[in-house]
């Protein structure tokens, strides 16, 4: 099994012992490095990890003794909520960890502990009293807000302490959308494993799927024909300009500049019609399985993608240029809702977050995988790190992703459009990064001999985002944060899983 | 007879206010929605809305007290009151006299104060946070409001609607900057009033950003139907100032014929569809403000009514 791991060009994966683990924390704590992931199995605990200068990320391993390992999060504070997710999930107690309350887990789940090796039947709890940190000082007041909101959006609490409009602090409570993913996928054939994780995050459900397969495909050893990756380039690209569409129009609705956000709508529409006939649905779910692409691109689709290209570069940059000459409009997103360079960062947030605020990683580029290795495209990058950076890195993207699909287009090979799956008789791990719309999404998986998933972890790129919204609003006012709020787009599902 | 006839004219203007205040809300939504290239809820679509609120049951906080209960009758007839008084389609009319526009300030600046008072009245943040925001926008447009006021009484020598209407329908009046700063201060004022954009955005579903929707986010039922009305009203009530004050052409002259009645009706109609053409055209063209900055939107109107009397006493003849 360990061959099977160094053969790996990336993602080398090491076993180290508590001490070695330790100064990984402190490292990261240092800043000396970017944290991927942090997840667990019964009996150990993996964190993925890049040292900041060195391209190649790892992945390492400490063993869980009488249900503890050393904190991660005592030393480097975005793993706080990862470890409390930990314990919610396996029990592992994080030793040191400063924030010891629960996360995910509201004690409202009928079981306890739903990955550990032993469950157990959940103690009824009625009145949870989750004890929000306090801020304390003369006229200073709390706005909770949710989990409930007035729009058709997802479930997630946010507790506001204001001196009058200005905000103090916020702390967001999440973990309402869980649906146990995670304990759903160990066991499940991969075809079965595969439609479940394209149901994580429904917005990323291309990306998702991407990643799976593409660790499914390290851990199995299964090479992809150049087809079928160029056709989940275009299905990627497709989703990133559809939910970037969406997202510019968002943002602007919330400053109620609605005509904007109409004219998006109806070209985001145009997106998902062209994907409905390219791909057979408008989303692209479950068009990418492990081994390749599910459906091939007809030639009414190609043409049909062509005419899209068409009309989104003739009426988009018209939009870009009223957000941009809308005095009204400028006014609400610059220098609103800044995240620090020195935030981004410690946090390390993928997608547009991370961009905007002088953060230069895409795992496109920076970890190349097939077929982002053979195409040709920039990586936008922004320095202010308020609303308006997040907008126009948004911008920025959808060209660059216009361009990537009329170069798929006209370098399409032809050919095979799946490679067969088999299982391979023996314990199997692979480990992918794909960039979804929101920022890098991370898959870990272990198969079982029989190709069956022993232990599946996503990893949501807004698990890195959602920190950085309390930072951001600071300071700002309360009726800015809604507009914030959307430049973030953090997935509630993805991260409550 | 003469004073039944009079009393007729008064109620069908009470009534007229009442029936045209749904379909002006509608107008303005179905302009943006089309704006949008949207095809937009049915003209008719608010009053649908009020008469399903109207059929629906009020249901109430636990804490909420009589006041919380009292205030949409009380906010509903303060605000059906003052937009009745305003001249719509015809001067002159029995209860004239009462329209005076300090008294239609004070009736709305009343009916504000309730609704203030009820929306704190439960205890929730939203209350609150409306509440206050909406106090602070009162308490910088009343001011304006008023500079406004002096400017036309001054002009017309009376501060009664129907005097003012008359002398700006004659040939006195000229061509006068005072006025046009003054109209300009009138509509900052209405936008702030009526919690249109880029002060307040009546559609919004964003709870933190609301204000007059945050006042009154606890209301329900039959209740929410009256708040809603007068908001509705409100609208119309500005539209009719508006239009009365600064386009008076087309108002029946006191005992008129029923087709001076009629054409006064009709040219009514018109001013309210111009003007919500143009209020929706508007909040299409603009994105809302923050909060720190209506002081300085409605300080603008604020300046632009007193430049508007000055100008008067340094020179009449402008």
């Amino acid at each position: 099994m360990a061959k099977r791991i160094d053969e790996m060009k990336l993602w080398l994966r090491q076993e180290i012992d508590k001490a070695a683990w330790g100064e990984c924390a402190e490292a990261l704590g240092r800043g000396e490095g970017e944290l991927f992931a942090l997840f667990a199995e019964v009996d150990r605990v993996h964190m993925a990890l890049r040292g900041i200068g060195s391209d190649e990320p790892r992945i390492v391993t400490v063993k869980v003794e009488e249900g503890r390992y050393p904190s991660v999060g005592a030393h480097h504070a975005p793993a706080i909520r990862l470890e409390r997710a930990i314990r919610d999930l396996f029990g592992h107690e994080p030793q040191g960890l400063p924030d010891t309350r629960p996360w995910l887990d509201h004690g409202k789940w009928t079981i306890t502990m739903p990955l550990a090796e032993k469950r157990r039947l959940a103690r009824v709890v009625h009145d949870t009293g989750y004890a929000f940190l306090p801020a304390e000082g003369e006229g200073l007041h709390e706005i909770p807000v949710g989990p409930v909101h007035a729009g058709i959006i997802e479930p997630g609490h946010f507790r506001f302490t204001a001196n009058g409009e200005t905000v103090v602090r916020l702390e967001e409570r999440l973990g309402y959308v869980h649906k146990g993913t995670e304990r759903l996928m160990a066991g499940a054939p991969l075809d079965h494993a595969a439609k479940l994780i394209g149901r994580v995050s429904g917005d990323s459900t291309v990306a998702y799927a991407y990643a799976f397969a593409r660790a499914a495909e390290a851990a199995l050893d299964v090479s992809v024909p150049a087809r079928a990756t160029y056709l989940r380039a275009l299905m990627a690209e497709l989703e990133r300009i559809a939910n970037h569409l969406g997202d510019f129009g968002a943002i602007c609705n919330d400053a109620s500049f609605v005509a904007v956000q109409a004219h998006c709508g109806i070209l985001r529409e145009e997106v998902l019609q062209a994907a409905d006939i390219a791909f057979g649905h408008r989303l692209m779910r479950d068009c990418i399985v492990p081994g390749g692409v599910a459906v091939n691109l007809k030639k009414e689709g190609e043409a049909r993608l062509r005419a899209l290209l068409a009309t989104i570069s003739r009426d988009f940059p018209e939009l870009v240029a009223i957000y941009d000459d809308t005095p009204s409009l400028q006014d609400r997103m610059v220098t609103t809702g800044i995240v620090t360079a020195e935030l981004a960062r410690r946090f390390a947030p993928g997608g547009y977050v991370g961009r905007a605020s002088g953060r230069a990683f895409d795992a496109r580029r920076d970890l190349a995988y097939a077929p982002y290795d053979e195409l040709q495209f920039a990586v936008p990058l922004l320095q202010e790190g308020d609303v308006n950076a997040r907008v126009w890195i948004r911008i920025r993207e959808i060209e660059q992703s216009l361009a990537l699909i009329a170069q798929v287009l006209d370098q399409l090979p032809s050919g095979a459009i799946k490679a067969p799956i088999s299982s391979v008789g023996e314990e199997r791990e692979g480990t992918a990064m794909v960039e979804g719309f929101r920022g890098d999404i991370f898959v870990w998986l272990k198969l079982a001999a029989g190709g069956t998933v022993l232990r599946c972890h996503p990893r949501d790129p807004s698990w890195f985002q959602w920190p950085l919204l309390e930072a951001a609003v600071e300071g700002n006012i309360v009726a800015d944060f809604p507009l914030c709020n959307k430049s973030f787009n953090c997935s509630y599902s993805g991260h409550d899983l | 007879m003469a004073v039944i006839q009079d009393l007729a004219i008064q109620a069908a203007q009470m009534g007229l206010v009442l029936a045209l205040a749904p379909l002006v809300t509608g107008f303005v939504r179905k302009v943006k929605a089309r704006l949008m290239r949207r095809r937009g809820p049915p003209l008719l679509q608010p009053y649908r809305e009020l008469m399903r609120l109207l059929g629906k049951e009020a249901v109430l906080a636990e804490n909420a007290s009589w006041l919380f209960r009292a205030v949409p009758y009380i906010v509903f007839a303060i605000t059906w009151v003052a937009a009745a008084l305003v001249p719509t389609f015809a001067r002159g009319l029995v209860f004239s006299w009462s329209a005076d526009l300090i008294a239609i300030i004070a009736l709305l600046g009343s009916a504000r104060f309730f609704q203030a008072l009820a929306g704190l009245d439960v205890g929730t943040s939203f209350g609150g946070i409306g509440s206050s925001r909406e106090v602070m926008i009162a308490s910088l447009a009343e001011p304006a409001m008023l500079m406004v006021v002096f400017t036309l009484a001054l002009v017309a020598g009376s501060t009664q609607l129907s005097t003012i209407a008359a002398f700006m329908a004659s040939n006195e009046v000229g061509l006068r900057v005072s006025l046009g700063l003054a109209l300009i201060a009138l509509i900052m004022v209405a936008i702030a009033e009526n919690a249109r954009i880029p002060v307040d955005n009546p559609a919004t579903h964003l709870e933190l950003t609301m204000v007059h929707e945050a006042m009154v986010l606890e209301y329900s039922g039959r209740h929410l139907a009256l708040i809603d009305l007068a908001a509705q009203l409100k609208l119309v009530l500005y539209a009719s100032l508006i239009g009365c004050v600064f386009v008076p052409w087309g108002l029946a002259t006191p005992a008129a014929g029923p087709e001076i009645y009629a054409y006064g009706v009709a040219a009514y109609v018109a001013k309210l569809l111009v003007i919500g053409f143009l209020l929706a055209a508007f909040e299409m063209s603009i994105a809302k403000m923050r909060v720190f900055r209506v002081p300085e939107f409605l300080g603008g109107a604020l300046m632009l009514g007193l430049l508007a009397a000055l100008l008067l006493f340094v020179s009449r003849s402008l």
